[in-house]
């Protein structure tokens, strides 16, 4: 790494580092949604990213319709989160009776169903919002940067985003771990005749799971207006990396998620630093296939008896 | 308790279940002989409601559940254990046995589960997958009776378990009916387990029940020759 002093490197990975946390922070809301929906219910959603672009576009419509008000950037950054989750699980509960439900005993099938509901659905946010990349206003507070040296500068909404993250991930964790729901989903999951012959209404979970993720989406929507601007095929660009986590890390394993998303982020933000973006990715993608073809169940794979 | 009425079942255009009538008293134990390929499991599973019936009626205490889906009839008050356990391997046995406790308005597993199988206490916290047979036999009759059902049905509970546990399950039975009065289905190939619990006996054969007598004054051997391959 020549022409770059031990400062200058310790800077540069710091600020790419931190760089890498943002993009890992808005990958793992990404993969958390879909975590439960392929990872619990199998079902490969590939307008996931149109799911997030939908929670960007809500936050989007709030900010405009609150930011003449007196504080109403300041209300509005709160209530983003909400009504961006609101809009992206009222729309995924629809999908999911409209579409997905009917496509459970054909895995493979829901990729090209929800493959062309992506296309419609960017083409719905192309006749409603125009081409053009909308952006939102932040409040001042999240705007700027925490310098703690000369040389390093952390920008502000990236820790909103990371502290934003810590807490949806605790959430989806008690959710599905520790709360009937998520029982319910596992169980579904698991065994989906079983779970019926149990008492379990399995058309009403799959309904809420489904929902629900796209509802993460959404939040992972409302993160990422704060960083870049939305624009119809933003979902798009995110959808790729956030399969590759989901498998990469084990799928229906939340540690391994999580593990996954932070190796993947981290790998490609600081690589990109030094060898541009493609040759970033092309190493990244090398490296996970080489650890898939080891480990195929993922980093972390359940150890049970089958 | 349960009146099943000329109840047929087909998979696709071929009918496996021709016409079954049957009725279980509450605080009874009917047992359902018969040899593989007979319609044991298709029965049962067309009990619970995984496989439609194509016609005839389940009325359990008075009420039509057969055109129901499975979650509702176990609300109506039908609990299933089927063959091969079919636990919820990933799920902690905890959790298992809560996951039979949907259609009920509390959440706590009652302490007289564990009365009846200390077993499942001690192991409460690992995962149901890594339990032996006859414990996930347990586990799993465990999760449908929390249900608190009015009729338990079995489907072949003593597949690959080993004789000195099969004892302890029949124990068992008789001990959950004891309790709790309710009527108990069971299908078996077993005779000294059926015996050890059964009030009435029907042999089932090509998808029909074919005789049908009292459990302690059962002729053994007519039985055993329907059992023999």
């Amino acid at each position: 790494m020549g022409g770059f002093s031990a400062q200058d490197l310790t800077a540069i990975f710091v600020m790419q580092g931190f760089a890498g946390l943002s993009f890992f922070s808005v990958l793992l809301l990404m993969a958390l949604g879909l975590a439960i929906i392929y990872g619990q219910m199998r079902v490969i959603n590939m307008a996931h990213g149109e799911f997030m672009v939908i929670g960007a576009y809500a936050t989007y419509l709030l900010t405009s319709a609150l930011r003449h008000l007196p504080g109403g950037l300041d209300v509005s950054v709160f209530l983003a989160i909400p009504v961006a989750f609101l809009a992206a699980f009222v729309v995924g509960y629809f999908i999911e009776w409209l579409l997905i439900r009917h496509l459970y005993h054909r895995p493979l099938d829901t990729l090209l169903a929800t493959w062309g509901l992506a296309l419609i659905m960017q083409q719905g946010f192309r006749s409603a919002f125009g081409a053009r990349e909308v952006s939102v206003p932040v409040p001042d507070w999240l705007r700027g940067s925490y310098r703690p040296t000369m040389m390093i500068d952390i920008p502000l909404n990236g820790l909103a985003i990371m502290l934003l993250t810590v807490l949806v991930t605790v959430a989806v964790w008690w959710f599905l771990y520790r709360s009937r729901w998520g029982l319910r989903v596992r169980c579904t999951t698991a065994n989906r005749e079983m779970s019926g012959a149990v008492g379990i209404n399995t058309k009403r979970v799959d309904r809420m799971t489904f929902a629900i993720g796209c509802g993460i989406a959404g939040i992972a929507g409302a993160a990422f207006t704060t960083i870049s601007s939305t624009g119809p095929t933003s979902g798009s660009l995110y959808i790729v990396d956030t399969f590759l986590v989901v498998v990469f890390g084990g799928a229906g394993s939340l540690v391994g998620t999580i593990a996954s998303a932070f190796s993947i982020a981290q790998a490609q933000s600081i690589m990109e630093f030094f060898m541009g973006g493609s040759m970033a990715k092309v190493l990244t993608l090398l490296t996970v296939i080489g650890i898939l073809l080891l480990r195929p169940e993922g980093l972390v794979a359940s150890k049970v008896r089958r | 308790m349960l009146e099943v009425k000329d109840l047929r079942v087909s998979y696709g255009q071929s009918e496996v279940i021709h016409g079954i009538d049957f009725v279980t008293a509450k605080d009874e134990t009917l047992a359902i002989m018969g040899r593989n390929g007979m319609g044991k499991t298709t029965l049962f599973k067309s009990l619970i409601g995984i496989l439609p019936g194509s016609s005839g009626s389940i009325v359990l205490d008075g009420r039509e559940v057969g055109n129901l889906p499975s979650h509702e009839r176990v609300a109506a008050g039908l609990a299933y254990v089927p063959q091969g356990r079919m636990i919820f391997p990933n799920l902690t046995v905890m959790e298992n046995i809560e996951s039979g406790l949907e259609t009920l308005k509390t959440s706590k597993v009652p302490d007289e589960i564990f009365d009846l199988f200390p077993v499942l206490r001690e192991m409460r916290k690992r995962k149901g997958g890594n339990l032996s047979g006859g414990q996930q036999q347990q586990l799993a009759i465990a999760r449908a009776l929390v249900s608190e059902p009015k009729v338990l049905l079995l489907d072949e509970p003593t597949e690959g378990i080993q004789p000195s546990i099969i004892k302890d399950i029949a124990h068992t039975l008789n001990e959950i009916r004891r309790m709790k009065k309710i009527a108990i289905v069971v299908s078996e190939q077993v005779l000294s387990f059926t015996m050890a619990i059964a009030d009435r006996l029907a042999v089932i054969e090509k998808g029909k029940i074919i005789h049908e007598e009292e459990g302690k004054s059962a002729n053994q051997e007519k039985i055993a020759s329907y059992l023999a391959v």
